[in-house]
């Protein structure tokens, strides 16, 4: 029926973000955190749930929220509790969960996603502390085994408004979220890991006819990557759009909210319960714990901790540094990269120079090496200085990554490696002159072609650059080599 | 003056040694101990090497400590890595915890022998100690008789003197009403003046582990060993543990004794109320003050304290299910199955109610009804005694409405059975601190107990006026006939 013709769709999302912090211990006891490590191997009677064992608050993982909370603009709330979440499954020991029901440790706050042609605020409801469950081992033939090595793990669950209202924002707020809490130093929140795991709770608003109707509720749960997130919010709506044209009755209040995985290799949403069936968690204060006060004093030791956030940075270094925005947001993605870069900028570095070699030479180095470029063993300094005499024309670009890569073992500085290896660029015009002219007499077919191919003399004198370079074992400044390649074969006028 | 002081005293100087002791002990107990069924398990040859090892700590030269050689036992909630700890269930009928509770590691610092683990009601839910895996203990005044609960095996074994003291635990008067009914002395300190790590949890914010002995001295030297502040336990206190045998000293004239007549109205025996009006008088002779107080929410703390403790109870204990440890069904068709058989096995009828009225309260939709209500009950509650404690320093009070029932009498009535407990359950929701101190007998020859209730952490007040009652009367020397043999 004509009815149900629809004249506009608007997804609506809101999200829920599971955090690992990066603590030294678990979050009630002094077991350390693991990812790998043999089942069962980071455990004690406190994290196994035995009888007559009590809880601690990990005060780091404390501060870790605070510390999210406020990057977050959130009320931080100066009294919180602890309750239990109560449900029977084999990997959570005790059968009830630590968490925080009706006095989250992080209140309202708001998170504004950075667009060029569509800036957004995402409204955070709340965010809490809670312990993370072990894992059930389903592969082993007739019996589940239960590794418990996770369970106790601290997590810092994110609650958002439902603010987003495209995939595509969705996806960038997970990943500008994703950076943040790395940005700050709460998580490494590596997502093969599982240490980020984000459900979205998704809808779709429909204008259609006879008016406005919303579909019922869906959260996706358990996603482990920005992509899945994007293509699972995708398919979803248009799974709740069909089966709104197909199906009378299901709109919002009157079908089930429900319960959806996601199928990657099908790239589908799979149905998994309804909300009706959902569990009543009889949450309930947790008496072994007392609540914490948090004091004014507290809260401002912590702000001391919060370094300029990533998006405000990337602000300043487009408007303060003149780096493009791309640029930007390659050298402010990891904090370590950032702050090397200014480091080196303070050191007296060319920022231009420093923020090319930072993108071109230090961060493929450290890709290569599957490293962090604080773990390259180059000081800021170093580092200023190769982009220096880079700058100066001291020595050419390529000479600069094979001096960076020569800081990697050698601490001798830049200047000194250049002469080392013999780097520092010949700008004696006769010198330069006879390597060029030995590259001409030993390349016959090449100066053909600069001479009478046209199609070909481009790539020719390019090869002739290379093998002047070659010659002078890199020492030949290439803008020069190029002017003298030009006016030697450049046919004399008679 | 106390048996364990004196223990202690002639173990550290030499003239007794610890092996001796021992050796005395382990023949009360196995000519005693079956008569009343006060302990669960003991290891001889266990007792006597620990015993031999403190002898032999002396032998080279090394200083005793507070309880040197002193043989106690501990009710079988309390977590020991050396023996089972039960609880009285047959969900843990074989577990062996992996540590010592921390009282058991004080106990064992200052010199004593942990000889054995003693009965109780299941998880320490009841009133009489006839809910037990093991059986039901006895009173040893009347063995027709019960002898109170939850701790009715560490009353029982000191009531009979197979051990100068013992450690119960007291969600809702589990110490002093069984101290009461043996006719000893039962201390429940103040919430969190005792680490509760290693004891098996009821009611989390109202359990308290705390001694029994035959006088409020050996009393005060027990909570003078297992008070302090652990850093495993979040609600432990983390203030100085005084010198409690020296506080008994302290002069108690001029000291307010309050009184509320609503504690001495309808319910209460007639030999009951006599004895302890009379202990008061006592006082009032001893140079105190007896003031009236008003406690005008009393008449809902029953309720309040079973729906919270049942609340934290049914938590508490959801982790027993057959997984990780303890007892697990044999062939479950699934897991809901492998949950629910081993539960509905492993846990006897009081437990499973218990567990089945917390889970009810809980429930959304009951939650505020039930719950809720009665976490403000207990607020006002708080509110009452810290007004009372305006006026007085201590409250004196019955600790039961009546001396030992017979062996089954409420078994069948529940109803009955929480009731028993009106008098002790304040002392848990307030978080006070209190003591039952024996103070007659009634017409039967049985025990009566009153009870002296003081503020958090009032301890020493508290053990003072306890003190200075006992030095005027003797009911606490008087023991029942098995204890001769
Ligand atoms: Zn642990």
């Amino acid at each position: 029926m004509s009815a149900k013709q629809i004249l506009k769709t608007r997804i609506i999302v809101g999200m829920e973000i599971h955090v690992q912090l990066r603590t030294q211990t678990k979050m009630f006891c002094g077991c350390g955190l693991s990812f790998d490590a043999p089942p069962n191997s980071h455990v004690c009677p406190v994290c196994l749930g035995h009888p007559g064992t009590l809880p601690v608050i990990n005060k780091q993982a404390l501060r870790f929220a605070i510390l999210a909370g406020l990057a977050m603009n959130c009320r931080i709330a100066s009294y919180t509790k602890w309750d239990r979440k109560n449900y029977f499954y084999p990997d959570l020991p005790k059968n009830y969960q630590v968490s925080q029901y009706d006095l989250p440790i992080c209140g309202e706050g708001h998170f504004d996603l950075p667009s060029e042609t569509d800036p957004q605020t995402i409204r955070i409801r709340r965010a809490h502390l809670e312990e993370d469950a072990g894992k059930n081992i389903h592969d082993t033939g007739a019996h589940t085994l239960v590794d418990l090595n996770r369970a106790g793990t601290p997590l810092l669950e994110i609650v958002t408004e439902p603010d987003i209202h495209s995939a595509a924002d969705a996806y960038a707020f997970c990943a500008e979220l994703h950076r943040l809490v790395t940005y700050i130093g709460i998580s490494d929140a590596n997502m093969q890991m599982g240490q980020m795991r984000f459900e979205p709770n998704v809808n779709v608003e429909i204008t259609h006819r006879e008016g406005l109707s919303k579909t019922p509720i869906a959260e996706i749960k358990n996603l482990n990557s920005f992509r899945s997130v994007k293509n699972a919010i995708d398919y979803e709506a248009q799974r709740q759009i069909a089966a709104w044209e197909a199906n009378p009755g299901y709109e919002l209040g009157q079908a089930a909210n429900e319960n959806r995985g996601w199928n990657d290799d099908r790239g589908v949403t799979e149905f998994q319960r309804t909300k009706e069936a959902a569990h009543d968690y009889r949450y309930l204060p947790d008496p072994d714990l007392v609540p914490v006060t948090i004091s004014e004093t507290m809260m401002k030791e912590i702000r001391t901790d919060l370094p300029e956030l990533p998006i405000a940075r990337r602000k300043r270094f487009v408007s303060d540094l003149q780096l493009s925005s791309k640029d930007a947001e390659t050298i402010v993605d990891h904090r370590a990269t950032a702050d090397l870069f200014e480091d080196a900028i303070e050191a007296g570095g060319p920022t231009d120079m420093l923020s090319k070699q930072m993108i071109n030479i230090w961060l493929s180095l450290a890709n290569d090496r599957q490293t962090d470029i604080a773990n390259l063993g180059v000081s800021a300094a170093g580092i200023a200085e190769l982009a220096g005499i880079t700058d100066r024309g001291d020595i050419n670009k390529s000479a600069a990554k094979q001096i960076a890569e020569a800081m990697l073992s050698d601490k001798q500085s830049p200047r000194e490696l250049a002469k080392h290896l013999g780097l520092v660029q010949v700008k004696d015009t006769a010198a330069t002159q006879a390597w060029v002219q030995q590259a001409i007499d030993n390349n016959a077919p090449a100066v053909q072609d600069v001479l009478s191919n046209p199609k070909k003399a481009k790539a020719a004198v390019g090869f002739l650059r290379g093998q002047v370079m070659r010659i002078s074992g890199g020492q030949a400044d290439p803008k020069l080599v190029g002017e003298l390649i030009e006016k030697l074969l450049t046919p004399k006028p008679d | 003056m106390g048996e364990v002081i004196d223990t202690a005293a002639l173990v550290r100087s030499g003239s007794s040694s610890a092996a001796d002791v021992m050796d005395a002990c382990l023949k009360r107990i196995n000519s005693r101990d079956k008569a009343v069924n006060a302990l669960v398990s003991y290891d001889e040859d266990r007792a006597r090497a620990d015993a031999a090892r403190i002898d032999k700590k002396r032998a080279d030269g090394q200083t005793l400590g507070k309880l040197a050689g002193v043989p106690v036992v501990v009710k079988d909630n309390i977590c020991t890595e050396f023996s089972r700890t039960t609880c009285g269930s047959k969900i843990l009928e074989s577990y062996v915890s992996q540590f010592n509770a921390f009282v058991v590691d004080q106990l064992i610092d200052a010199d004593a022998v942990i000889v054995g683990k003693a009965n109780l009601d299941e998880f320490a839910m009841g009133s009489s100690t006839e809910f037990s895996l093991h059986g039901g203990t006895l009173n040893p005044w009347d063995t027709q008789r019960v002898p109170g609960g939850s701790s009715g095996g560490p009353a029982v074994a000191v009531a009979s003197r197979m051990v100068s003291a013992s450690l119960g635990s007291d969600t809702g008067g589990s110490i002093r009403q069984p101290a009461s009914f043996c006719g000893v002395v039962g201390l429940k300190p103040s919430y969190g003046r005792v680490s509760r790590y290693g004891l098996v949890a009821y009611g989390s914010s109202l359990d308290q582990i705390g001694p029994f002995a035959t006088s409020v001295d050996d009393a005060a030297l027990m909570l003078e060993v297992i008070a302090g502040h652990d850093d495993r336990d979040s609600t432990s206190v983390n203030e100085d543990v005084p010198v409690y045998t020296d506080a008994l000293h302290q002069p108690i004239d001029g000291k307010r004794v309050g009184v509320c007549d609503a504690c001495f109205a309808e319910g209460l025996s007639d030999d009951v109320r006599l004895s302890v009006e009379s202990s008061i008088e006592k006082m009032r002779d001893a140079g105190c003050e007896i003031v009236p107080i008003a406690l005008p929410h009393m008449k809902y703390a029953i309720a309040s304290y079973y729906m919270i403790a049942m609340a934290e109870a049914s938590s508490n204990l959801a982790r027993f299910d057959g997984v990780h440890y303890g007892y697990r069904a044999a062939e479950p068709r699934d897991l809901a199955d492998m949950y629910a058989t081993s539960r509905g096995e492993g846990f006897g009828a009081e437990v499973k109610r218990r567990i089945m009225m917390g889970t009810y309260a809980l429930s959304s939709g009951y939650y505020d009804a039930y719950y809720l209500k009665a976490l403000k009950v207990r607020r006002l509650i708080k509110v009452d005694f810290d007004a009372a404690y305006q006026r007085c320093d201590v409250i004196a009070l019955p600790v039961a409405p009546t001396t030992a029932f017979a062996v089954g009498e409420k078994v069948e009535d529940p109803l009955a059975m929480y009731l028993s407990d009106m008098y002790t359950v304040f002392a848990n929701l307030a978080g006070l601190c209190a003591i039952s101190l024996p103070c007659g007998f009634d017409g039967s020859g049985l025990p009566i107990g009153w009870q002296l209730m003081g503020q958090p952490l009032g301890e020493s007040t508290l053990l003072s006026m306890a003190h200075h009652y006992q030095s005027m009367t003797d009911y606490h020397l008087q023991a029942p006939e098995l204890a001769t043999k």
